[in-house]
């Protein structure tokens, strides 16, 4: 038997957007084991919730995170909602919807873009940045800011957008649509990646399960969970199906991000086609009571919020569940075994946010 | 062949431009409703202070007398809010964001001075 050394990987450490510090156990090149350690930057931001009022702590819940930020945001104005038993227009669930949709196109992009990079694919990681930046303008027109889309609020949202921009976004969209698939195909087809992605980061369905794996790491191993099945924020009336490989590698999350990207374009088409006009918000008066649980998909995975309120302005709890904190995880079982140069990549799979897992 | 994909991209990428703006030689254009900077028209304010107590960073600060109306553009995160709960609609979102400062600095901006009181004759 080889010697045990231990190496250092993270928090400062090229392939990460983010820091999260690994301590690798290995044999020779051989991951034995992996010791994560997070809260390098720990905010405190559900104990602000005790200090800032309750249609405030909006702004606050959208700085959650920087890429699903419209999507946290959404998520705590819909746990409100549910304690205060406010319905919300029909034309503000397809905005949500539609805005909800973009920011995971904008995500998987980034996403992609780290990962192909992050195994030396440099040209792959500026296209796909490039087309993110599309989205990104799109999502400014529409809503103002770029990643923080400040349009969530509670009753409904903020802005509305016009027939006529509708038309021009949709025309966009289409075009870009076209450029996003041809891009995935070449990324998926190529010789390097598959090399470097097929059979690479194993999470068998069993361990998904037990490890409590979430989104598109459980996605990639065969399970058909999302939590937009559950209808949350009018997705049942879209006809929501999820997305699901089988092989449970690297290359299967990676497939399951890109089909997820073009359902994605297909949704917002469909919130176009059906959406009426009429209202986008409605008038919230009072003080929430009570406790509620609201979950929501987000671009990596589940996100939990259990919010409890006690009828004055200010709630007296906030829990945020956040997908890349489920994710740690599972992705400890997938490093025990792989080789040393594939942990960047398998860590990437899991798509890690760390600021949005230490909030 | 697998790896010949990609350099159909490529070549495309030698036949047209640069795909980022060429800035400052062309000018940025701002989308019509972006969030930029705050700006006050402070003739028509009445130093209420809603925006200040609104603020979500506490960039704002509203002084009542001597009348001025304070901003930290370092702090302030352009979300909208003070806007939208003007009751005298004097503050509004300009497109374009804030220029660059070195330190932090506070934009005041003052009020009319206050008429001098009548004094009661004797």
């Amino acid at each position: 038997m080889s010697e045990r050394t231990i190496i250092p990987f993270g928090p400062q450490h090229p392939v990460l957007p983010e820091p999260i510090h690994l301590d690798l156990v290995v044999e020779d090149e051989k991951v034995v084991e992996a010791i994560p350690s997070i809260g390098f930057i720990h905010r405190g931001l559900e104990r602000l919730v005790e200090k800032k009022d309750y249609v405030d702590y909006v702004y606050v819940a959208e700085r959650i995170c920087g890429i699903c930020s419209f999507i946290h945001g959404l998520t705590y104005c819909m746990a409100i909602e549910e304690l205060m038993k406010v319905q919300v227009p029909d034309r503000a669930q397809y905005l949500r919807i539609i805005w909800s949709e973009l920011s995971r196109i904008h995500s998987h992009l980034l996403w992609l873009g780290l990962t192909a990079d992050s195994f030396g694919f440099e040209s792959m990681f500026m296209q796909s940045w490039r087309l993110r930046e599309y989205i990104l303008d799109i999502i400014e027109e529409t809503t103002g800011g770029r990643v923080i889309f400040g349009s969530a609020k509670i009753g409904g949202v903020r802005r509305d957008i016009t027939p006529a921009k509708m038309d021009e976004i949709m025309k966009k969209l289409d075009a870009y649509r076209k450029d996003v698939s041809q891009l995935c195909e070449q990324f998926m087809k190529d010789q390097t990646v598959k090399h470097r992605m097929r059979g690479i980061g194993m999470l068998s369905k069993e361990d998904a399960i037990t490890t409590g794996a979430v989104g598109p790491m459980l996605r990639g191993s065969g399970i058909a969970q999302d939590i937009r099945m559950t209808g949350y924020c009018g997705y049942d009336k879209i006809g929501f199906t999820p997305i699901i490989e089988t092989a449970g590698d690297c290359y299967a999350r990676c497939m399951v991000r890109v089909r997820e990207m073009d359902a994605s374009f297909g949704m917002i088409r469909q919130c176009v086609n059906q959406m009426t006009d009429g209202p986008i918000e409605v008038k919230v008066t009072g003080n929430p009571t009570g406790e509620f649980f609201m979950r929501s998909e987000q671009p990596r995975g589940e996100a939990i919020y259990y919010a409890k309120a006690n009828g004055t302005k200010f709630l007296s709890r906030l829990r945020v569940r956040t997908p890349t904190f489920a994710n740690i995880p599972p992705l400890l079982t997938t490093l025990a075994g792989c080789q040393l140069a594939d942990v960047p990549v398998i860590v990437l799979t899991i798509d890690p946010c760390i600021s949005c897992a230490e909030r | 062949m697998s790896f010949m994909g990609f350099s159909k991209v490529v070549l495309k990428n030698l036949a047209t431009g640069p795909v980022t703006e060429q800035y400052p030689f062309v000018p940025k254009v701002y989308p019509d409703g972006a969030r930029g900077s705050v700006n006050i028209e402070i003739d028509k304010c009445i130093f209420c202070a809603i925006c200040q107590r609104k603020c979500p960073t506490a960039a704002i600060v509203v002084s009542k007398e001597p009348k001025s109306w304070e901003i930290d553009r370092l702090r302030c995160i352009s979300c909208n809010y003070c806007v939208e709960v003007c009751p005298k609609k004097c503050l509004t979102l300009d497109t374009k964001y804030a220029a660059c400062s070195t330190e932090r600095t506070k934009e005041k901006f003052d009020g009319p001075a206050a008429a001098p009181k009548a004094v009661p004759s004797a």
